[in-house]
This record gives C-alpha cells, structure tokens and sequence, in this order.
C-alpha cells in the first residue's frame, strides 16, 4: 500500500458557493491519528469535512481518502463514517433502525447488522433507548445516536462535525475515550470543535482555518514553533526562582522572566526555547537551581488559536 | 475501436459490477421509501384523489339500484368508466398523486434535512434513483390499481350475473387489464418526469404544471413532439373510445395510433430515457440545506 492509500490528501482544494467563498487552496495530508480542525465560525471547517465526505464537490483540486473518492461510494463509505453537524433525522426512525438498516445497505445480512448495531449502540452509551423514537431524545442523545451511526461499520476514517455538542460532561468524556480508543487502533479520526481544552488533550495534529484559508497545520508543538510573533512560554518549577531568572535575562531572546507568586518557580518567555534549555540544563548541572518540573506554558490548540486567529476570529 | 471490443467490455464492466449489493440495495430502499411514503398521514389527500370515483359509483350503487340492469346500462356504464379512467385518473388523479410522491421522494429530503444520511450511505447515487423510483411506483400503482379494481367491481357487480357475465364471459375482463396497464404505466411515465423535475428545480410545482399544459396540448403537435408526452402512449392503450366530440375531444383523440405492444414499449423507454438523466443529475447534487 502506497503512502497516500494510508492517508487523507487534499490538493490545492477550493470550494466556492457562487461568488461566497467555502474555502481557498487546501493542500494538506492526514495520517492516521486525530486531527482536530479549529477556526472560529465560518471558517469553513464544515466546508471541509462535507468535501472530505462528498456531500458537496471542491470547485478546483481533489480530494483522496485511502486512495479512495466519494466517487466510489461503496468502497468510499466502507472506510469513511461522519456523524454531521445536522440534528435532524429520518421521522418515525428510532434509535436501533437509524443504524441497523444504513448497515444492511452495505451488505451486511441481517444478523451482522444486528450485531454491529448493538455494539454500536452499546459503545454509545445508547443501547437502553434504542428501541425510542429518536423524535424524543434529547440533544445529547441525538449527538450520540449519530455518533453511533458514524462508527457502526467500523470505518477507518472517522469525521466528526462538534462531536462534543450538546453533551454532558460525563458524555463528553466518554466521547473522548472513545475517539481515543479509535485512534489507537490507528483509525483517522477528524473531529472540529470549539471546545478547544477538550480537543487539545486527546489532539495529534492541528488543522487552524479563518475566513476559508488553512492558517497552519501539523503537529501542536510543531505548529506553535512557527508561531514566531510570540515568543515561547516555558513554566519551570524550581527552587532559587530569582537565580534561575536572572540568568534567563542574560539571553537575549528571553523577553520575560517572571517569579511565579509562591516564588517557587518561573513563567519564561523565550524567543529560542531550545537555547534557553540549553541554559537551563547548565544552571542545572551546575547546581544552582534544582528543578521540579518543566513544561512549556502555550504549545496548547488554545493559544496557537489565539495568537494566529484571535479572539474576533480574523487573521492576526 | 471496433464493435466487438466495445462488447467484449461491456461485458467485463458488467461482470465487475455487484448486482447482488444493488439488488439488496434498491430492496432496502424500497422498503424504507414504502414505509415513509405510503403509510402515512400526509398521504391522506392521496388516497382521496384515488377514492373519489370509487365513492362515487358506490353512491350510484346504493342510490340508483332500482334502476333497469339490462345490457343498455351495462354499455352506458362501460363509457362512465372509460371517462373515469381516462379523464379523471389519467389526466388529473394519477397525474396530482405522481407529483407529490414522486418530487417529495428527494425534495422532502431536502426540506427535513435528511438527504445527507442518504448520500452518506455506500449506495451509488444512481442506485438510490432507482430504488427510490421503484419505492414511488409501488406506492402510486398500488392506491390506483386498488382504485380502479374498486371502480371496476363496483360498476359491474351491482349487475348481478349479466354484469359477472360481462366481465369473465364477455370485453370486461380484457378492459380491467388494460385499465391497469395503462394506469401503471401512467404511474411510471408520470413518476418518472416528477423525479426529473425534482432533480431540476428547487420548487417543481410550476414545471409541473407546464407539463400539465403539456400533455394537454400535445395532441395538436407533429407526431414526432407527441411522442415526448405521455399521454400519447396512454391513449393508444386505453380499450374504450370515449364519444366526444368538439375542443374537449383533444383529450381522447389518437392522432397517429400505434399498435398496444410498441405503445407500451414506447412508454416504458421515455420512462428509462428520463431516470437515465435522473442519474445524471443526481451526480450534480450538493447537500447545502441552507441554499434551499
């Protein structure tokens, strides 16, 4: 298998709905894990994952899941679940038949569908309701019933638009053990939120949009290294807080030291994180400070958010 | 590239495809679609549209029985159906049902937001044409050929044994089988233009009715035109000439007949020839609920 059968590849992909802008020249590949796509409103994150699926096609570019296209639609949709942004449903369906009979359609006979349905339904959390008209669920049931729909026939691609809307915290963690447990058996997971502290935990890589363009992408660490305008903050748990920040201001790139209020440590903002390691694992050495922990302080989706978008949304 | 490698291809095209899946597929779907369309309360002016005629003669039933059954009613009754058959079904009841049912099958998708889990299924999108297609024919022929066995039974039973004895011994039994061939093919030809038009247009209520005009007017075209209507076809089928005469004569008048076998194929390929460009423009389909 070639290295792009394994992957999700966009291709200079634009999408315009007459002269509105969907999004603009999206090259990027996926590899197995759990990206996260973040942009504030209209962005064009849903964009993205309805041309991923199909459901709309790119004006310009290709895409290719597994080497696949949604022009291939059982082979496509074998690999591919999404659980859409959409609360709506077929009326009258309940739980157990919004997921057995999508199954029957890609060939399972009846007692396959039967099977994967229940475990479906068990592994969201839904199987004492399933016999319920999905007409009486309440959003957060609704989340997870098209949740369950999306993993039923086991795909190896997962697209999750908000995935965590409309749940309760203890759905939501559930939720997020579950895109886990799926991205470990090295699935691709692609899931947009704007819950970004809860994207960020379970995040392998990053997709940032505004306004239509892909800001940055790639690893979190690799993505926030990029982010020159701002410098790095490192937190350092240590004893002889005031030695360790004095020898940080020596280093010319080091444009903040600052004693954490219990004065047991220092709030480091640093244009060369690497350097300031290298200082620090000679004051180490040298017996001056003795470290407890050290952690960078905003290699996390939250602040990559904000120093590339910001808070309104627009490009920084 | 000569004839025989275009054969020997499309023989390997046909052998690579799963017949089985899509069998199984269009059986789903039809279900589904039965479910969702035929059993339910917004149907109920549907089933209206197919019972008026049968409440009709049920009330001609009860309230003219004392009048003469002899075989000069039986013929005048024979020409009420025919009209009931050929104005009222073929031109107005089939017509009006065929286009909620069949422009609803994707359009009331689109309004309730549900077409994404449609297209979202690893169905090919001409597969789901089909099969919602079938699921829109058994629904209309089922309620007309019901009705119009109905029309049928109660026109004649109330004859006694000189109405049976028409039926089995003389024309009638002959006329009912056509009446439901033709008021199934009326159903496909119909069904097949709406799914089309719901394909084309957001709101497909005005085209319909342009096509309304349409096979009104048909009859006063060139051959060639006339056999874009379906009506044409209809007409060659139906087994009864109705006496009329003057402007409303358009409605019954067979201008260029044709024998019942290439009518009835000639149907059946306009038919094939409009889901064909179904499939076509599904392809052309985006999920933007919010455009529409």
């Amino acid at each position: 298998m070639t290295s792009s059968a394994r992957q999700i590849v966009f291709e200079n992909v634009s999408k315009f709905y007459g002269e509105v802008l969907g999004v603009n020249k999206v090259s990027f590949s996926l590899g197995p894990g759990i990206t996260s796509l973040v942009g504030p409103n209209g962005s064009g994150k849903t964009t993205l994952m309805n041309l991923l699926t199909g459901l709309i096609r790119p004006s310009q570019g290709a895409i290719y899941v597994l080497g696949l296209t949604p022009q291939q639609p059982i082979e496509f949709f074998r690999q591919v679940g999404y659980c859409t942004q959409f609360d709506s449903f077929p009326p009258g369906t309940n739980g157990y038949d919004f997921i057995y009979w999508p199954l029957r359609l890609h060939g399972f006979d009846r007692d396959q569908a039967a099977k994967l349905t229940n475990e479906a339904l068990e592994r969201a959390g839904m199987a004492h309701v399933a016999r319920r008209k999905v007409a009486g669920y309440s959003k957060g049931m609704r989340q997870r019933i098209r949740l369950a729909q999306a993993i039923a026939h086991h795909p190896s691609v997962l697209v999750l638009d908000e995935p965590l809307n409309g749940l309760d915290p203890m759905a939501r963690a559930e939720s997020i053990a579950l895109f886990e447990t799926i991205a470990k058996q090295g699935m691709h997971v692609i899931i947009s939120s704007h819950i970004l502290e809860e994207v960020d935990r379970i995040s392998d890589r990053v997709v940032l949009m505004s306004s239509g363009y892909v800001v940055a992408e790639g690893q979190i660490r690799e993505v926030r290294k990029e982010v020159h305008d701002h410098p790095m903050q490192i937190l350092v748990r240590c004893s002889n807080a005031g030695r360790l920040a004095a020898a940080a201001f020596e280093l010319d790139h080091v444009v903040e030291a600052k004693i954490l209020n219990d004065g047991h440590g220092v709030l480091v903002r640093t244009h060369d994180a690497e350097q300031f390691y290298l200082l620090l694992n000679k004051i180490v050495s040298g017996g001056l400070v003795e470290v407890d922990a050290v952690a960078p302080a905003d290699d996390d989706v939250n602040s990559i958010y904000q120093y590339l978008i910001g808070s309104d949304g627009g490009p920084v | 590239m000569s004839a025989q490698d275009l054969v020997a291809r499309a023989q390997r095209w046909s052998k690579e495809q799963p017949w089985r899946l899509f069998g199984s597929q269009i059986f789903i779907l039809v279900r589904n679609e039965v479910r969702r369309n035929l059993f339910t309360r917004r149907r109920i002016w549907m089933y209206l549209l197919a019972l008026i005629p049968v409440l009709i003669i049920l009330a001609h039933v009860i309230f003219d029985r004392n009048e003469p059954a002899g075989p000069a009613q039986i013929e005048n009754d024979t020409q009420v159906l025919a009209g009931i058959v050929q104005l009222y079904y073929l031109r107005l009841g089939i017509f009006f049902a065929c286009m909620a049912v069949f422009t609803w099958l994707f359009r009331g998708e689109i309004v309730e937001r549900t077409l994404h889990y449609q297209f979202l299924a690893p169905v090919r999108r001409e597969v789901l044409v089909v099969g919602k297609f079938l699921a829109g024919a058994v629904v209309a022929t089922a309620l007309f050929e019901t009705a119009v066995l109905a029309c049928v039974f109660l026109m004649y039973s109330r004859f006694g044994s000189a109405g049976k004895s028409y039926v089995f011994d003389g024309p009638g039994l002959g006329q009912l089988e056509s009446y439901l061939l033709v008021t199934a093919l009326a159903c496909l030809g119909y069904g097949a233009a709406f799914l089309a038009l719901s394909l084309l247009f957001k709101n497909p209520i005005i085209p319909g009715v342009v096509i309304m005009g349409w096979e009104t007017i048909a009859p006063i075209f060139p051959a060639w035109a006339q056999r874009l209507s379906v009506t044409f076809y209809l007409k060659q089928l139906c087994p009864v000439s109705l006496p009329i005469r003057g402007p409303l004569a358009i409605f019954t008048i067979v201008a260029e007949p044709v024998s019942p076998f290439i009518a009835a194929l000639g149907l059946l390929c306009l038919t094939i020839a409009i889901l064909a460009l179904s499939c076509f423009l599904i392809h052309r389909m985006e999920i933007t609920y919010t455009a529409e």
